[in-house]
């Protein structure tokens, strides 16, 4: 058996060469193994020494966020320190619309932890439109502490929704303040624009509000304050683990105003179911002391995003509660715009206190009959007879003596039809006619002609003339102020929050009328003589002072020829306006002030008694007793 | 002291590599002391795992006191079963996660592709041993199915990383009991050649996962999130680490699945590239070890498991690192001794035993 022993050998022989073969291929595996663990040596040195420096610094990005601090705006107080406006704290529950994938499922499933209505939903849809889904949107505000609990312990299930601590502007005097304080809201893309504009956008991170309207708008650089930033460490859910340095936020200044709150809510209920506005100035500095525009809306429905329901509501309201009427409402100012005229002549050498007319109650003007409101007239009058009894015809006869530019040139320096620069935006100008406004306001020849017989209708105030509540105000303070005219402003100072220092709104005498003091006293003479014994006595009967006054009222639809206008037969809303300009104490006037009742009637009747009820408590500290039903007046307390 | 002790030690121990086991204990040391971290200082997860330790070292002294031998005997019926449970995986398995992996028997559920990981290498060592004599290309055929037939039901379930790690197992027998290298050359072509098709045939997810590795910064907060963390916690440890427990990317939680797949990045931010390097001595310390019980190892059979075990090892560690550092798509495969969990442990373990079982018992044979 040769093969026998031939085979161990060849076994043996092939045994110990696929032994060889095999090691070779192991030692080839270890090459590669080393191979591959110098990949992984090369790799980590790119990863920890070449790309160190880039990849630490995203590390510490990832951990350390900067997270603005929202300052504390300031508060707004009246001059007696009662809050119009500040700040609370409370806890929202926010949505980060980019952290969430299905937002309707995430909110259904909220409500089933804390509750969410109807209201909420509807909201929070309005800001996801408004923001275009960026940032922190909050679904609820208000949170109790339960509710609070309750989220604290599903938080993991809402990834992107966070519980944040955040303050609320309060408006405790509701309605009462809406057109003067008015309110914030969320910034808008305007808005931001503008901030862009303006490279005060920095400021406004994590600032979710602005001021919209008023003072919170006018004031709005005084009232934000400086953010603090925040470095916190946060984790990879975005959540703050500890705060690593922080500049605090410096708080926005107060606000405190010369109005009286006290003075505001009287004149407000006064007003009673009517709508109107009321202005009340103090004449040697053109501070104001109280400003009414009738009827207000709840400021406080603005401040988280108002809900479409709210708005419609106020929006199609008949009343228009949106309308600052006080500010941008402009009206015939009737009778109340006789006076100036008398100053107007006064003033122009067209008049002496002492040249009379004899009035048939009625002025004839190229065949045209301009009818004086007592039928028969007031027989002879002169310049006081005129105001006290507000006599038509002597104004009639005046309007076109002065001519409709003398007119204008004058009333425009009384500050009528053009803003008197309050420190709240939204002012309108009125309307002031000229020959020259004419031209401007209409595109065809003939309608751009100013007509003689226009001017008559000017002289008792009616007409194309419209001025706002303001402008009045302002126009009677300039008369009680013999001539001196102030900006009207309703801030007092800005009080800084930290150093108690006070930056004082000046006095800003803006002109003072071309017109001799002798003037400017007949003038006076008449308004007191207007309650004391004329239009205005009525409602002054008793006062325990000395006022003057000027009442007026503004047709709101034109009467047919021959028509008497009487209030029962016209619709509510045709109605007159009831207007009343007055000062008081007369011989050192500390108030001045301007009223207008809408679809009231008579200024006598309806606005007299709200500058009577303004004066008794601002002068005496009277606080007016609840009103009584009233009766019909006589004809002679009419205008 | 006692000779009888003394005795009884040297019985115990008669069996156990010195070396193997003291690179296996550091890397375990390691192990627990980037858990420590890695799991916020929890006392339960490091307990839980010194349990793991304890077990599996356990197990590694029980496989490396049996003969290989006895192995060889255990292989086919082994096979047998795992393929039988993944037919039964593929018919009656229990659906987590969108794959399909898991058996439910009796009281407790098996994946049974974690027992084809030393069931294949082990089948395919009996059968090249079995037919060391004769080999011819057809051997290697045969072979070659026997790894293609659990792959394949693996990557049905789907599976990619655990097929692609028995697949790299398989192919290390194949390559070690000599398949010509011209043949591994046109498999190489070959594969390349069907790219477009196993791309065609990828699930969306793993194709995502590929994509991201080329360019992780397409899907930054999907798929590319843990490619991009775990590379900025490595990048940013720098040369010496952010120190043990500093690690802020792992600490803040930017690190996903830190304490088990991505324990690397926990690591290597903490201590840095020193850290690293030390880390990569030790797995080469354990590669190089194996490596040499493999060359003396008596049969073919012990020559391929122990060559097999090895290389898989080397494989868990290079593609978990690779992984971590960014160089290879997100796949599960933890790191060998240092992740958290038992099943992987043990498993290592079990090679490590084996692997000593196979140096310890030859020396017997040749005394």
């Amino acid at each position: 058996m040769p093969e026998l022993s031939i085979n161990p050998g060849v076994e043996i022989r092939n045994a110990q060469l696929e032994l060889h073969h095999f090691r070779v291929r192991l030692a080839v595996a270890f090459v590669l193994v080393l191979a591959m663990f110098a990949v992984l040596a090369v790799r980590f040195f790119y990863l920890q020494v070449v790309r160190h420096g880039e990849l630490h610094t995203l590390a510490e990005a990832n951990r350390i966020s900067i997270v603005p601090v929202v300052p504390n705006r300031g508060i707004i107080v009246d001059r007696n320190g009662t809050v119009l406006a500040h700040n609370y704290s409370a806890y929202t529950l926010e949505i980060q619309p980019g952290k969430v994938a299905d937002l309707e499922r995430t909110i259904d499933e909220l409500a089933g932890v804390v509750e969410i209505g109807a209201r909420d939903r509807r909201r929070f849809k309005r800001l996801m439109e408004e923001s275009k889904g960026i940032g922190s949107l909050p679904i609820r505000t208000r949170l109790s502490d339960e509710e609070i609990a309750r989220f604290a312990a599903n938080r993991y299930r809402f990834p992107g929704v966070e519980i944040n601590a955040r303050l609320f502007r309060q408006y405790p005097q509701g309605e009462l303040f809406s057109h003067v304080v008015g309110h914030i809201g969320r910034i808008n893309q305007k808005e931001l624009d503008q901030l862009e504009a303006e490279d005060r956008v920095a400021n406004y991170r994590g600032t979710d509000y602005i001021g919209k309207t008023g003072l919170e708008q006018s004031y709005e650089l005084a009232l934000h304050g400086t953010t603090g930033v925040e470095e916190v460490e946060v984790d990879s859910g975005g959540r703050a683990v500890r705060t690593l340095s922080r500049t605090p936020p410096v708080s926005g200044n107060n606000l405190v105003l010369k109005l009286d709150a006290r003075l505001q809510e009287i004149a407000y209920n006064a007003f009673g179911k009517y709508r109107g506005a009321l202005v009340a100035i103090e004449p040697a500095t053109g501070g104001v002391l109280a400003f009414v525009s009738k009827p207000g809306f709840d400021p406080n429905l603005f401040v988280d995003g108002i809900d479409p329901t709210n708005w419609s509501e106020l929006n199609n309201s008949p009343d228009r509660p949106m309308v600052n009427r006080a500010l941008a409402g402009t009206y015939p100012p009737g009778s109340t715009f006789k006076p100036f005229m008398a100053l107007a002549a006064l003033t122009a050498g067209k008049r002496t206190p002492q040249q009379t007319i004899s009035d048939p109650g009625f002025f004839n003007f190229g065949g045209h009959v301009f009818r004086d409101d007592k039928v028969g007239g007031h027989g002879v009058v002169d310049m006081y007879r005129s105001i006290v009894v507000s006599c038509d015809t002597y104004y009639y006869v005046l309007a076109n003596d002065l001519g409709i530019d003398g007119i204008s040139r004058f009333m425009g320096l009384l500050g009528l039809g053009s803003v008197t620069g309050l420190d709240v935006k939204g002012e309108a100008a009125g309307v002031l006619p000229s020959q020259a406004w004419k031209r401007q306001r209409f595109k065809r020849p003939e309608q751009q002609k100013w007509y003689a017989g226009e001017t008559i209708s000017i002289g008792i105030g009616q007409g194309y003339n419209s001025y706002t509540p303001v402008q009045l105000a302002a126009a009677i303070a300039t008369i009680a102020n013999d001539g001196v005219m102030f900006r009207p402003h309703i801030v007092n100072y800005v009080e800084d929050i930290r150093t108690r220092e006070r930056s004082p709104v000046e006095p800003n005498p803006l002109r003072t009328l071309p017109t001799k003091p002798e003037h400017i006293a007949v003038i006076k003479q008449a308004l007191i003589g207007v309650n004391k014994e004329g239009t205005g006595a009525r409602a002054f009967a008793g006062a325990g002072y000395v006022s003057a006054g000027k009442t007026g009222t503004a047709q709101v639809v034109a009467l047919k020829a021959g028509e008497k206008y009487v209030e029962s037969r016209v619709q509510e809303r045709h109605r007159d306006h009831a207007l009343f300009i007055a000062y008081a104490p007369a011989d050192a006037p500390k108030i001045a002030l301007a009223v207008i009742v809408e679809n009231s009637g008579f200024g006598a009747r309806y606005a007299a008694p709200i500058a009577r009820a303004v004066l008794d408590y601002y002068l005496l500290g009277k606080v007016p007793a609840p009103p009584k039903p009233e009766k019909e007046e006589a004809d002679d307390l009419r205008d | 002291m006692n000779p009888a002790i003394r005795r009884l030690g040297g019985h115990l121990t008669q069996h156990v590599d010195g070396m193997l086991l003291g690179a296996v204990l550091a890397l375990m040391a390691v192990g627990i002391t980037v858990l420590f971290s890695a799991s916020n200082a929890s006392v339960a997860r490091v307990s839980t795992q010194l349990m793991n330790i304890l077990i599996a070292l356990a197990t590694m002294w029980v496989f490396a006191n049996i003969p290989p031998q006895h192995l060889r005997r255990l292989a086919l019926p082994l096979y047998i079963l795992g393929v039988l449970l993944l037919v039964g995986v593929a018919l009656f398995g229990e659906i987590a996660n969108g794959a399909r992996r898991w058996l439910h028997v009796g009281i407790t559920r098996i994946q049974p592709s974690e027992l084809m990981k030393i069931a294949v290498p082990l089948a395919m060592a009996w059968y090249f041993d079995r037919y060391e004599a004769t080999l011819r290309l057809g051997n290697y055929f045969v072979a070659a199915m026997m790894l293609l037939i659990p792959v394949g039901l693996i990557v049905r379930q789907p599976d990619l990383g655990t097929s692609l790690l028995i697949s790299a197992s398989g192919f290390f027998v194949l390559f070690l009991a000599g398949l010509s290298w011209r043949i591994i050359g046109g498999l190489a072509l070959a594969g390349i050649a069907s790219l477009p098709l196993a791309w065609s045939l990828l699930h969306d997810y793993q194709r995502r996962r590929l994509l991201t590795l080329l360019d992780p910064s397409q899907d930054p907060l999907g798929a590319g999130y843990h490619t991009i963390q775990s590379t900025i916690a490595v990048g940013s440890g720098g040369v010496l680490g952010k120190g043990w427990l500093n690690g802020t990317q792992t600490h803040l939680d930017f690190i996903p699945e830190r304490t088990t797949d991505f324990i690397f990045a926990v690591y290597s931010e903490e201590f840095g590239l020193f850290g690293n390097v030390v880390l990569l001595l030790l797995f080469l310390l354990v590669i190089a070890r194996g490596m040499v019980i493999t060359a003396n190892a008596p049969t073919l059979f012990a020559r391929l498991l122990a060559g097999a075990i090895t290389l898989t090892f080397f494989t868990y560690a290079f593609v978990n690192m690779g992984m971590v550092s960014g160089i290879l798509p997100v796949v599960g495969v933890p790191l060998p001794l240092i992740s958290y969990g038992g099943t992987s442990l043990v498993s290592i373990c079990l090679g490590m035993g084996i692997l000593m079982g196979i140096a310890t018992h030859k020396k017997l044979v040749q005394t």
